[in-house]
């Protein structure tokens, strides 16, 4: 089935009336190929698209701030302005929202996060780069491990480690036949699933935005053809198209934000004993 | 959304495709993940991210330090004007306080000058009276005198007689006189 999506994708000249079927994006327009292997040991890495849009969205994230932030006034004009409105952002909307001032020491690390998935998330609506890399299962993967291997080692080591998993398990205010329930269920719904949770509502989001667009294009394209139906029908796909690209720009913001909200929501759980 | 159903499906379960599931994760891509996050946040927590809450802080210092000093500035001015008043008040007292003293003076001392005048005039007046009462006494015993001596002679060249050292005579004289004073005084 795949295979024939292939072939029916390549023909600029499939279009409605011309007998070939829909060419429906699937799962093949995440799937990049190796510009380049290398092995480094017994591991080889496929240098792709994605590689390189991971290192252009790092080099831009870190060549903005840097600027913004190269020599920092007390009356901020032009960039620092733009990279201030972040920073407050991050510290006073998320940091401090979720933690209080103890949110100040943790604002680099949710920033870092915040700015990398908002910005891996909004190349998929830029021209020619058109991928969001966070569709890409292993990125918010990468970064819900991070956020996994970063808060849970912290609430041992603040809360130490007996006080960490009955504080998690055992939460105050229950009638004691409950914890029989209780306690597996928040063990599993924290330790186990939660990394799940976080990685995948960025990926699933991001996939299905992107799936979204990609097949409102291509029906804009198939749809050409000397028919009245088939016109309208391009004209109607195209304003979709275009609806839910501003749509993404607003989901692509927003699922930064959720992820690295429920980041501090986490760390701050870490840090005391929540309930 | 069919196709990619299948394609799903048909990769999950191991099918012969050359494509990996959308679920799968590359060890390669992680690790480039991992890497990128940790170099973007070295970078910007250790070079970007202190520059700015450094001046972020200094921004909060020098607002709430411009805040402070200008309350500080307006107790001072407040504390002044308080003294002011306290001192216009005061002067305003002393005023007043002088100003019933000098009513006060100046009724004592009119009073003083009146009672002075009063007494003087007094002085006068009885003086002007004692000094009266003996010039008439004086007027009165030379008249009596001087009539007797009228009278006497008269009498005597009416008589023929001297009187003039007689006793009797000068007796007669008083209560001759003193008899006239009674009609007159009646």
């Amino acid at each position: 089935m795949s295979a024939e999506v292939v072939t029916a994708n390549g023909g600029p000249s499939c279009h409605l009336m011309s007998g070939c079927g829909f060419p429906a994006p699937g799962a093949e327009i995440f799937q990049f190929d190796a510009v380049l292997t290398f092995d480094i040991g017994s591991l080889s890495f496929n240098i792709t698209k994605i590689t390189f849009l991971i290192v252009l969205v790092s080099v831009v994230l870190m060549a903005f701030f840097l600027y913004a932030f190269r020599k920092p006034k007390l009356v901020p004009r032009g960039a620092q302005n733009v990279g201030e409105l972040g920073y407050t952002f991050i510290r006073d909307g998320i940091a401090r929202e979720a933690m209080g001032k103890d949110g100040d020491k943790f604002v680099p690390f949710l920033f870092t996060l915040f700015f990398m998935i908002w910005l891996m998330n909004f190349v998929g609506i830029v021209p020619f780069l058109q991928i969001p890399v966070t569709s890409i299962f292993a990125i918010p993967v990468a970064f819900a491990l991070i956020v996994y291997l970063s808060w849970v080692p912290l609430g041992i080591y603040r809360q130490g480690f007996i006080p960490f998993f009955k504080n998690m398990m055992f939460p105050p205010g229950v009638p004691a036949p409950m914890y029989v329930l209780l306690a597996p269920i928040e063990f599993i719904s924290n330790i186990v699933v939660r990394p799940f949770t976080h990685s995948v509502r960025l990926f699933a989001n991001m996939f299905a935005g992107h799936l979204l667009i990609a097949s409102f294009s291509v029906a804009t394209f198939y749809l050409i053809s000397a028919s009245v139906v088939g016109i309208l029908g391009s004209v109607a796909s195209f304003a979709v198209t275009i609806a839910l690209t501003g749509f993404e720009v607003l989901i692509q913001a927003l699922q930064a934000y959720i992820f690295t909200l429920l980041t501090a929501v986490y760390i701050s759980g870490a840090l005391k004993a929540e309930h | 959304m069919t196709n990619l159903f299948a394609s799903v499906a048909v990769i999950a379960s191991g099918g012969a495709e050359e494509m990996p599931s959308v679920l799968s994760v590359p060890i390669d891509e992680l690790i480039i993940g991992l890497i990128a996050f940790f170099v973007v946040f070295g970078v910007l927590g250790k070079l970007a991210l202190p520059a700015i809450k450094k001046t972020l802080d200094e921004r909060t210092n020098t607002i709430e330090g411009g805040i402070g000093r200008a309350e500080a500035a307006q107790a001072e001015a407040q504390q002044v004007l308080e003294e002011y008043k306290a001192q216009l008040a005061a002067a305003r007292e002393e005023a007043s306080a002088i100003r019933t003293q000098a009513q006060a003076d100046r009724t004592a001392i009119i009073e003083e000058a009146r009672n002075e005048a009063r007494v003087a005039a007094q002085a006068v007046t009885t003086a002007a009276e004692a000094q009266l009462a003996a010039d008439r006494a004086q007027a009165t015993a030379s008249l009596t005198r001087q009539v007797g001596e009228l009278a006497v002679g008269l009498a005597g060249k009416v008589v023929g007689v001297s009187l003039t050292d007689d006793a009797r005579v000068r007796q007669t004289v008083e209560d001759f006189i003193n008899d006239l004073d009674q009609q007159v005084a009646r």
